[in-house]
């Protein structure tokens, strides 16, 4: 391991100090939500003890204390994707929301009968469906890019498919199913040489290095709050201010407007013509939070602090016998995806839960990989930086007594 | 292989998982029920025979036989299954009024261990029960 101070990161983590079904508790499902630190749940706390208002109606001194933290918030994320305005930076309820939004508005407004939109074989199937959604009104096709057994997306084949009829090429930066990190900096260059636009989901990439749109070039980028330390509900969407500009609103309401009457209605500026209703203030202050969080840890010693704790992981598992890790792409992240060669992952899931430690089985909503490799599902262990050796060890015991049940 | 319903009941089950401390051996006890399910043929595991709903497949076919319901379940988890064999004991061989008039919800609370599991979605338990409701109401 590394000289990371893991005890010291830990403890900012209430919840992470609980026994679960007698046992201490061991939280291996960063993947579907990471933990809260303390200053993240004070922020919102403290929102609504002290500065609870609606934001952008300033007739009083809490509106504006709001107004201002919730803009804030808004820069300070600005900053952490290096977006070049704040304008750029567009509020969601999170990832699938940011996708259904480029769907509906980009994609309604920009796709024609006979267009092609490519999404990976292992994408999430919020990355799928609302192209599917808009590709089944307008015309065009959603199709599979290659992925091949070891889980990389196949890059040659993704370069046989573009054609000046593809216009949009969708892709997670980062498996949840899997944890394969793929190849998105030139998955972009190829896909721009074509003309045609790319969306980054980076819902499980978001947590664990800086990310960087302007020199990724990428056209839309977007994350949930929930898997970075930030609350539920609250996402970022991404977006080049030209594409931005050019796109319909999302939804309609207040906030989004300039003017509203019967004869016709102005749509207000970026970023608030896709942000209709009262926003989720409290949500955007503790992303906030989380950012700061963030910030201020060494992120390069937390990214080996993971991947030391995946390559033991992985290395243990291997040598207890009857399993077999899914997804062994050599650039990864701390996902350790692998089922059993003597019983269903749900099962395993059953008896690691009675332990006190939390998985995820099943499909990782991304049933068309699994199809693929024609596994009913998988158990999926995911670290975050305040896992530990001793969560490994944990893990290691529940899963041979897992065997000793049900093999 | 255990006929669930008669040579298993439901009080036998309530009545044999008292006696269990520990979650380990109330845990070995329903996978061992899943094993005496009697299995079902390849025949019914049709699309129309799964339950949706559940992370692990589950199938159940019903058979009407002189005014009572017999059910036949398999699934792919070995817990599941122990399940199963847990609802089957419940229902088997009784008419469409004893199935829809039988507290499944008092039933799950006598048996404590069930009580996490009978609220989550993923194990298909309550899309299984929901079915067999349905099959009843249906006659």
């Amino acid at each position: 391991m590394t000289d990371f101070d893991v005890a010291a990161i830990r403890a900012q983590f209430p919840i992470l100090r609980q026994e679960v079904n007698g046992h201490p508790l061991v939280y291996l499902d960063n993947a579907a939500t990471t933990q809260k630190p303390e200053s993240v749940i004070n922020a919102i706390a403290d929102y609504y003890r002290f500065d609870n208002s609606n934001v952008h109606r300033g007739a009083h001194a809490l509106s504006d204390r709001a107004t201002e933290k919730f803009e804030a918030a808004r820069q300070k994320l600005a900053e952490f994707v290096n977006a070049s305005s704040r304008e750029q930076i567009l509020w969601t309820r999170g990832t699938t929301e940011g996708v259904n939004l480029v769907a509906a508005s980009w994609g309604a407004s920009s796709l024609q009968a006979g267009d092609r939109v490519l999404v990976s074989a292992m994408e999430h199937h919020s990355n799928i469906v609302p192209w599917q959604m808009v590709a089944a009104r307008v015309g065009a096709t959603v199709e599979p890019i290659p992925v091949d057994a070891l889980g990389c997306i196949d890059v040659e084949a993704l370069a046989a498919m573009l054609d000046e009829r593809v216009k949009m090429v969708a892709v997670g930066h980062v498996s949840n199913a899997l944890g394969s990190i793929n190849p998105i900096q030139a998955i972009t260059t190829m896909v721009h040489d074509v003309g045609a636009r790319v969306f980054i989901d980076a819902a499980q990439s978001v947590a664990h290095w800086p990310l960087d749109v302007q020199a990724l070039d990428c056209d839309f980028l977007a994350f949930s709050a929930h898997k970075m330390f930030g609350p539920t509900g609250m996402g970022v969407l991404y977006g080049k201010r030209e594409l931005l500009e050019a796109m319909p609103p999302y939804q309609g309401g207040g906030e989004m407007i300039e003017s509203v009457s019967f004869a016709g209605t102005l749509y207000n500026k970026l970023p608030y013509k896709f942000e209709a209703g009262t926003p989720n203030i409290a949500g955007a202050i503790g992303l906030g939070a989380a950012v700061d969080f963030l910030q201020g840890l060494d992120r390069q010693a937390a990214d080996a602090h993971e991947k030391a704790l995946l390559a033991e992981a992985e290395a243990a598992l291997q040598s207890l016998g009857g399993f077999r890790l899914v997804g062994r792409a050599r650039e990864k992240v701390a996902v350790m995806s692998f089922v059993s060669d003597f019983a269903h992952p749900q099962d395993i899931g059953m008896i690691l839960d009675q332990q006190g430690i939390a998985v995820r089985t099943g499909n990782h909503c991304a049933q068309p990989i699994m199809d693929q490799y024609g596994l009913p599902g998988t158990v999926r262990a995911s670290f975050s930086l305040y896992n530990t050796a001793d969560d490994i060890s944990r893990l290691m015991a529940g899963l041979e007594k897992a065997k000793m049940f049900l093999a | 292989m255990t006929q669930f319903g008669t040579d298993v009941t439901s009080d036998d089950i309530i009545e044999t998982l008292g006696f269990f401390d520990g979650w380990e051996e109330r845990y070995k006890y329903i996978i061992d029920l899943g094993k005496e399910l009697p299995p079902m043929d390849a025949a019914g595991k049709t699309e129309q025979n799964l339950v949706r709903g559940c992370q692990s497949q589950v199938w159940l076919v019903t058979r009407e036989e002189g005014g009572k319901l017999y059910f036949t379940a398999d699934s792919d988890a070995f817990i599941v299954k122990g399940l199963l064999a847990v609802v089957l004991a419940a229902y088997n061989g009784k008419s469409p009024a004893e199935v829809s008039a039988f507290d499944i919800d008092g039933y799950f609370e006598a048996l404590n261990l069930l009580k996490h599991l009978s609220s989550t979605r993923g194990n298909g338990l309550k899309a299984m029960v929901q079915r067999i409701q349905a099959e009843a109401s249906a006659r």
